[in-house]
């Protein structure tokens, strides 16, 4: 959910390594960014609306990856992901690092990428190689 | 009572107004700064500029002894986090507007209580010794049809009855129920209405005195 330079990147990825990929996003034209060379599914749609994600086949999806620019967005779509429609997996992007422990700790898988860019700069200041 | 709301639009404002005063303590959050200003002068003083998904502004508006926290600002998602973030703090009871009612489904499993998004409703939801007898108007559909919400008192007549069973005006329907929990649940043939039942109802806005009369019974029912 969300075609964003993350959501593209990791749809071609995934796309490659022989995963069903479908990518949803409430902008169409933000399908664009994908190579031409993806195979998976192009959704549009509000991945907050019920029928959008049934649409784009969430009932059957073995995982769930939120990461459209707002955070609420992104933990609203994964607690509808897992607990409306069973999802095994689901990881949710969130910018906000006291909000994304939170929510980790009720049972969804955050990435903060503030935290790990954070982290990564420190490491780097400190002279140890780059992760 | 400490209660914070969350989100000082239309619903936060008259919200808090109604609840200001008595033994209730009150605080508005409001992210846009202007509204939070002219929120501060017509709550004396009760409204703070912030965004209430932020941890650290719950934090400094004492999220920690409030007794009630009220997410009812316009977009479910952030209502969903500031609830979370809420209980997280170990505030006992959470409540949220819900704006797209079939989102009611998601909040009841995360155990949170919802209303759906008028007023009088929340306000009825907090204020639980005060009985609704009220058609209240939730939303306007198309060409004169609009969703209401009625909570079935002890003398209604449609308790024990199955929405089947009910005589409703024409063109009406019970869309949902909420029970006294918050669970909402779609109408089955075999679902029986219990007292504290929320009903939400399609109806066209000139039945609802005879709606009143079918869920709440007796003449007060219109008393809206």
């Amino acid at each position: 959910m969300g075609c964003g330079r993350t959501g593209a990147a990791i749809a071609e990825r995934l796309d490659r390594e022989g995963h069903r990929v479908t990518v949803i996003d409430r902008d169409a034209s933000r399908f664009g960014r994908l190579d031409g060379g993806f195979g998976g599914r192009l959704a549009a749609g509000n991945g907050m609306d019920m029928e959008a994600l049934e649409r784009a086949g969430v009932r059957e999806a073995d995982a769930f990856i939120a990461v459209t620019q707002g955070d609420n967005r992104n933990f609203f779509a994964s607690q509808l992901a897992r607990e409306v429609y069973g999802v095994a997996r689901v990881i949710c992007r969130v910018k906000d690092p006291q909000r994304g422990e939170i929510f980790g700790r009720l049972g969804i898988d955050t990435y903060s990428p503030t935290s790990a860019g954070a982290d990564a700069m420190i490491a780097m200041l400190a002279g140890e190689a780059p992760a | 009572m400490y209660i914070i709301i969350a989100g000082g639009g239309k619903v936060g404002y008259s919200l808090a107004r109604e609840l200001q005063g008595g033994d209730n303590e009150l605080l508005v959050i409001e992210r846009d700064g202007e509204r939070a200003a002219e929120l501060g002068e017509r709550l004396e003083g009760a409204a703070l500029r912030g965004d209430a998904c932020e941890a650290s502004v719950l934090e400094g508006a004492g999220v920690r002894r409030a007794d009630l926290v009220a997410a009812v600002t316009g977009d479910d998602e952030d209502n969903l986090v500031v609830c979370e973030i809420a209980r997280h703090h170990g505030v006992a009871r959470v409540l949220a507007r819900v704006n797209d009612p079939r989102n009611a489904l998601l909040f009841g499993k995360r155990g949170i209580e919802t209303t759906v998004s008028a007023t009088d409703a929340i306000l009825a939801q907090i204020e639980q010794e005060l009985p609704v007898v009220a058609v209240v108007p939730v939303m306007h559909l198309h060409e004169g049809l609009e969703l209401v919400e009625v909570r079935l008192p002890e003398t209604s007549p449609a308790v024990g009855r199955t929405p089947r069973e009910l005589l409703l005006p024409p063109e009406s329907l019970v869309a949902l129920i909420v029970d006294s929990g918050g669970v909402p649940r779609i109408p089955a043939p075999d679902t029986t209405l219990t007292v504290g039942d929320a009903l939400v109802v399609v109806t066209r806005a000139e039945s609802r005195a005879m709606l009143g009369e079918a869920l709440i019974g007796g003449a007060h029912g219109f008393d809206t």
